[in-house]
Parts: C-alpha cells; structure tokens; sequence
C-alpha cells in the first residue's frame, strides 16, 4: 500500500543529514559538555557551534538561545519566567484564543496563582486584532504572549503589528514560532518580540530537543528547573548534546532551503485546497485564505466526523489529523475552531493535512483518488440529512463562516 | 596508540548498541507523534509503551507509575516541587541531606524562599545519615522528605532500608511524608524495587545508564498526587505535558534492557574493580584518603571511588590523567565548571586542602582489570611528579 504522511505539523521524520549528524554524537562522542576533560570539552564545542547555528537563523545572538526540552518546556519556562519575575511590577498577561495548549495551560495555571488574563479573540479566519491587543493592555500588563502561526489553521499572526503596541507600552512580548519556524522567515528583530519558542521536532529534527529565545535584558528568570549551572543558569540538566546538535543542523538547513521549500509546498498545497474544495461539495476551508503557513490546509467537512474520516485515510495509508496532534484523543472539539466561530457540528468535521519537503504531487492525485469515495460513503451513512436541512435552515450556521458553504 | 580507559561513567555513560539502535529505529521509521491517531502514532505510542514497559519491569512496579521525562533534573524538580504545591496545606517542611545533588538542593532552596522551612540531615565522615536524626526531624507537617540512594560524588550509600521503617512508622503515626529518592546514580549498580523498599517517588536518568541524554523518568506511587510542572496537550498521564522524545524514550528502555541482563554479576564485577582501585592507590601512593565508605562496606556503591591525594589539585590531576588517556573527574561533573565548592566533600568533614584534591572514578561494567591496574600505575606516576613539581614552586 501506497503510505502518504500529511501530518508534519504534528511531527516531522529526521531529515538524513540531521540523523547522521547526530548519530556521531549518541555513539562516539557521548561526554558531558560539563566535563573538564577531552570528552566533555569536545561536545561542549558542538553545543556552542549548534547554539550558534540556531542564534543565526532567527537572527539572534547566541547567548539568547536556551536549549529546552521542547517546544512545551520553551512556552511554559517562557510564560512562567516573565511571570515570575515582574511580579512586583504587574500581574497581567494578554494571550488569544487559539494558541497551543503549552500556552493556554500555563497561563491558566498562573491564573489560579494571582495572575490577572485577558484573552484576545480571533475573527473567523483565526486572526488577532492589534487593535484589541491594545485596547487589553494596561498599567498592570506584564507579558503578551500570542503565537506566530496556528497549529491547527495555519493562520499567521500579525506579530509585527503586535510587537509595535507592546514596545510602546513596555510590555514583554512572547510568540510560540513552532508552527511558523522553518517555513516562513522568523527574525526576531523584524518580528519585535522579545522570547520566541522553537521546537525540532518539527522542523525535522528529532523530538525531545527545542529552545527558547529571550532578548538580552528581558526581564526573565528559571523558575521551572533548579539543579546545575548548565545555560548559563538559564535551564538546570545535563545537555542533551545530540539533540542540541540536531536541531543546529536542521536550523541550518531550515534557513538555506527556506524559499525553495516554501515554493514547493505551498504550489502543492494550493492545488490540494484547489481540487478538495472543487470536488467535494459542503467542504470549508478553515483559517485565513491566504495569511497561512506553507504547506497546511485545514477544512471542515460538513456531515462528518473527522474522526472517521481519518480512520477511513489511514486504512488507505494517509496520515493526516483533526486539530492538533495534542488533543486528538479527546472528543471536544477544537477550542481554535470553535473561537473561530465554526459551530459545534462543522468543528467536528475538521482535518489538518499538513505537507512537508518530501510530499509530491503523486501525493495528492492519491489523496483526491481516495478522499472522495471517503467522503461519499461516511455521508451516506451521517445521521444528518443534508438535503433537508439546507432547505430548512436558511440560517445556515456554517454559511457565517465560510463562503464556500453552498446552502 | 593508547586506548581510552574512560573511569567517568558518573558523569555521564557511552550509549549501548541496542540503546542507540532503538535511538536510529525511531529516528527513521517510527517518526511518528505518538498522540496522532493513525497508523505512524500509534506505532510511535507503541515504542514508548515497550519503553516504559522496560522501565517498570527494572522497578518491578506497573507500567502506569512510569513518567517519562527529559532528565534527572525534571525528574526531581517534578518529584519535589510537584509534592510541595500539591500537599503545601498540610504543611510546608521538608527533609533532605547535606549532600543531595544540585537538582535537588537548589530546588530545596528556592522552595525555601516560597515559604517552605527545610531541614538538612548531617553525613558522618563516610557520607552517611544518622536515621535517628530522620526520626527526629519528623514532624506533623513534614510533607516530603528527599534523601539520594547513591551519592554522586562519594558512591556513599544511605540505608535505605532503616529510612523506610522510620517513614513507615510516621505515615502510621498518621504524619504525611512522602519519600522521595534520587535514584540516578543508583538504577542499574543496586536494587531499586519503589513498591517493596516504600518509595513514593524515585528519580531517574538515562545518560547515566547507557541511554541518551536527554531522557530521564520518574517513579511515582499510588496515592502519590503532583502538581504538573509542565503543562500544555497533557502527555504523560497529564503529569509532564509535550511532545514525547520518542528515540530518548525508546533508547532509555533498551539501555534499561540490558541493565536487566547484567543485574547482579555487572555490579559485582564494579564493585572488584573499585576495591582494586582503592587498594592500589592507598597502599601504592602515600597521602591519599578514601572519601566514602571502604570496599566490602555496605554503605559503599560498587561504581564510585573518590579520592584525595594529598598536595596536588585535582583539576590538574584530571588534565594530566587526559593527556595519558585516563578519563576521570572532580566532584560531580555539573559543578566542575563553576567555582568549585566541594559542598558534598566539606559536609564528610574534609578540609580544603582534601577537597581540592580530589578525584572522582566510576566505572561502567565494560572497565576492565587491566584498565585499573594501569590507572594505578598512571596515578603514582602523576601524582609523584605533580607534587614533586608543587615542591620546586
């Protein structure tokens, strides 16, 4: 059976150079950078060579770069940090409503602390308001966190826009670039944020390895991890040197392949949204028609469970998610769709196909060849008439949010 | 060309062939994020189920209790801080040791500046606790105590055993403590049974078993309620939310594997190349001391040796041992970088002089006689021209 992966915004295989690379460090040079002796000061060299290569490809300088664990550490050392350490100057923190669980669970848990949020609505296509941004700050403001691109729609955030306001106001600005990073240009001094998240295994490196940025003089302090002095203070453990070293190769290969890439996936990409939406009937596209990272398209199908629709691929060799990877066991639709305004129903119908460097247009001839029998036989089977609903309901829910619902 | 004796495996351990195999498996085919519902996640969800799978059977506890995180570190950041937001209002005392690892002392001490009041148990001169001092220590809102298995700089042994039956008698008396273990140095060189020696949370790394770093797991018990550190998708049963580091994981449980086959003759086998060590350098070189307990002693692991030598820096004696291919270490490798302060040593009651001068050894099972016999020679040799260059100064 032909096998398709459309899901690299959940993960992303190890591309071979990074695995080669990394390789060397797991068998042969496997000391602890702390260690005073050959072994030690040898991958302590990489790990500074590769925070180098991160530093570089966001336009940071290297001692802004922490190494974490990943892209959930980085969001919840990011938050918590700023938290905690403007404590005296302020207890407020502005988010949206669509970021990543890393974000919303941390700053709900800061909320059960004393801390004060706001959170930022989106319109239909997923976007934040600057102007709302704004409108939330005040005296008390200490940390904006709202993400450069959605995970589950592809939407990119106006984050320069953003990062206006809160340079204006003193406020620290966090973004989470792990959707965005790799596949369109992330630099934080254009983007105006003063912490920024990445993670590797989403930019084909392995999982278990991301990084944090934070500007020189950011107001910031560890209150996650207390043990030895390794970052500079910054994040207690023993490196994990390959990892570190991964991610700097695949930082590296992000940054020269970036525009090559992005043209690829995005052609295939757009004959992907092309031919589904042409072809398929009651399908919305979810997220903004054109503001969205290379390579993701999202939709809602209407009449459908995605669960089922994601089993139906599978079986067909298709990988391919609802929502994020994160809360794909649970049952409640996407808190991103539904603040999207999608009702409850079409949220239900959601799929997240999101293609990578190795996807081909052999790929979606397999996936339109197989879609459509999918979608004929589980609405064949739907309990909800479709016919007689469209002409009952002139108030189509759906029709308010996308304009490809043809009630 | 000489060969590498590498005497640091404390600092950190060179991967196994089968841990670096799961390592590749898992970079190439099993890519997958194991929270995504087709085929390529549950194949990854499967990996980190044999894994922990591994894991527990090493501990003999179930499956469920193993929570993998990304190191040591987390483990007992997670362990400690975890148990103080989770239990804080049925009391805000804690009991540790003089001599614990960083990731547990300096959790202890920003504990201590959120309001928590710690209490620090003393070590006799072979890094050992006075279980009566414990007993003492105790009181109604002790709400976690956090003694090391194996200490990291010293092999020092705590007994754990005479711990237990005075946690055991508190948690009767109808006191609260959980026991938490640091059990990184430990896993693999000792038994670590949690459920049969009455642990309620043990700590553990996979670098320091010939695993990647990067990886690391924490025992928690029944009853055992901790406040998430990280949160976010909620991975891990909710207690350690992100994306699993799914070729860590998988090279942890096969490093874990192989402990399993080695149990027994692997510690032993340790234990003879320590005493060798020992022996030959307090019998070959004057001016040296043990720091820790002597071999044969129970308090003493099988796999650590630290040693003063008298007049010479350690530092010093590191790079002159490298440079005959000898690869050994002062303190622990998390403080040898920074301005050594020889907490562990200094709290065994050694003066500066003594501490300046030690040297840390620690074995893998792959060490040989003959390795150590060499390292004995090297030592006289080093440390004679060391302190007869000090003389000329």
């Amino acid at each position: 059976m032909r096998r398709v992966y459309m899901d690299h915004s959940a993960t992303t295989p190890v591309r071979a150079e990074v695995a080669e690379e990394m390789y060397k460090y797991i068998i042969d040079n496997f000391g602890n950078p702390t260690s005073l002796h050959s072994f030690g000061r040898q991958v302590r060299n990489a790990v500074e060579e590769a925070r180098e290569n991160v530093a570089a490809s966001i336009g940071a300088k290297t001692n802004e770069i922490v190494f974490t664990s990943g892209g959930t550490e980085s969001d919840n050392m990011a938050i918590h940090g700023v938290a905690h350490a403007n404590k005296n100057k302020g207890n407020h923190i502005i988010t949206s409503a669509v970021e990543h669980h890393a974000v919303i669970n941390t700053v709900k848990a800061l909320g059960k602390e004393g801390f004060t949020i706001t959170i930022i609505p989106v319109d239909k296509h997923g976007v934040v308001d600057p102007d709302d941004v704004a409108n939330a700050i005040t005296e008390k403001t200490i940390l904006v966190t709202i993400m450069h691109a959605n995970n589950e729609v592809g939407t990119i955030q106006p984050i320069q826009e953003i990062s206006k306001i809160t340079r204006e106001h003193g406020v620290i600005f966090h973004t989470d670039a792990v959707q965005s990073f790799g596949k369109i240009p992330v630099n934080v001094d254009d983007l105006g944020v003063d912490l920024l998240t990445i993670s590797g295994h989403k930019i084909y490196a392995p999982k278990g390895i991301g990084a944090l940025y934070i500007r020189k003089g950011t107001r910031w302090k560890q209150s996650l991890f207390h043990g030895g002095s390794q970052e500079r203070l910054r994040r207690a453990g023993t490196e994990n040197v390959a990892g570190i070293v991964a991610l700097g190769k695949a930082c590296r290969l992000a940054t020269d392949d970036l525009e090559s890439e992005a043209r690829h996936i995005s052609q295939l990409r757009d004959r992907l949204i092309e031919e589904v939406t042409s072809n398929i009937s009651y399908v919305n596209i979810t997220g903004h028609p054109t503001r969205r990272i290379p390579g993701h398209a999202s939709f809602c199908f209407q009449y459908i469970e995605g669960e089922s629709m994601l089993l139906s691929l599978d079986m067909k060799g298709i990988a391919a998610s609802s929502g994020s990877a994160c809360t794909s066991g649970s049952l409640e639709p996407s808190h991103v769709l539904l603040s999207m305004g999608i009702p409850h129903e079409v949220a239900h119908g959601s799929i997240r196909l999101t293609l990578g460097r190795d996807n081909t247009e052999e790929d979606i001839d397999y996936f339109m060849e197989v879609m459509q029998p999918i979608v004929e036989r589980l609405r064949a089977m739907s309990p909800l008439d479709q016919e007689t609903e469209f002409q009952m309901n002139s108030e189509c829910e759906a029709c308010k949010v996308s304009s490809s619902c043809r009630a | 060309m000489k060969q590498d004796i590498y005497l640091d495996n404390s600092a950190t351990t060179k991967p196994s062939p089968e841990a670096v195999q799961a390592v590749v498996e898992c970079m190439e085919e099993i890519y997958g994020n194991p929270s995504s519902v087709h085929r390529k996640g549950l194949e990854a969800a499967r990996a980190v189920n044999r894994a922990r799978e591994a894991v527990a059977d090493q501990l003999k506890v179930d499956a469920k209790k193993v929570t993998f995180t990304s190191g040591g570190t987390e483990s007992n950041n997670l362990a400690i801080k975890g148990a103080a937001s989770s239990y804080s209002n049925r009391g805000k005392h804690i009991i540790t040791t003089a001599i614990e690892h960083p990731a547990v002392r300096n959790v202890c001490r920003d504990l201590a500046e959120d309001g928590f009041e710690i209490t620090y148990l003393t070590v006799d001169e072979m890094g050992i606790i006075q279980v009566s001092e414990l007993a003492e220590a105790l009181r109604e809102d002790t709400i976690l105590v956090s003694i090391m298995y194996v200490n990291n700089e010293t092999g020092s042994v705590q007994p754990l055993d005479k711990i237990a039956g005075v946690i055991k008698r508190a948690k009767k008396d109808g006191k609260l403590p959980l026991w938490h273990v640091d059990a990184v140095q430990a896993l693999g060189r000792l038994p670590v049974l949690p459920t049969k020696m009455g642990m309620d949370l043990v700590s553990f790394s996979g670098h320091k078993v010939h695993g990647p770093k990067g990886i690391g797991a924490l025992y928690v018990g029944t009853g055992v309620s901790l406040r998430p550190q990280i949160v976010g998708g909620g991975q891990e049963g909710d207690l350690r939310s992100g994306t699993e580091n799914v070729p860590g994981i998988a090279g942890f449980g096969a490093a874990v594997r192989g402990l399993v086959k080695g149990e027994g003759t692997a510690a032993e086998h340790m234990a003879s190349l320590r005493k060798l060590l020992v022996e030959g350098v307090l019998n070959g070189i004057t001016g040296c001391r043990l720091n820790g307990p002597p071999p044969g002693n129970i308090g003493a692991a099988p796999h650590i040796a630290n040693i003063s030598f008298n007049g010479v820096r350690g530092e010093v004696l590191v790079h002159w041992l490298e440079n005959e291919g000898i690869y050994a270490s002062t303190g622990s490798a998390c403080s040898s970088r920074k301005q050594v302060e020889h907490s562990v040593l200094k709290s065994l009651g050694l003066s500066e002089g003594e501490a300046e001068g030690a040297l840390r050894f620690s074995f893998s099972p792959e060490n040989t006689v003959e390795e150590v016999k060499v390292v004995v020679r090297k030592l006289k040799e080093g440390v004679e021209e060391l302190r007869s260059f000090a003389k000329m100064q």
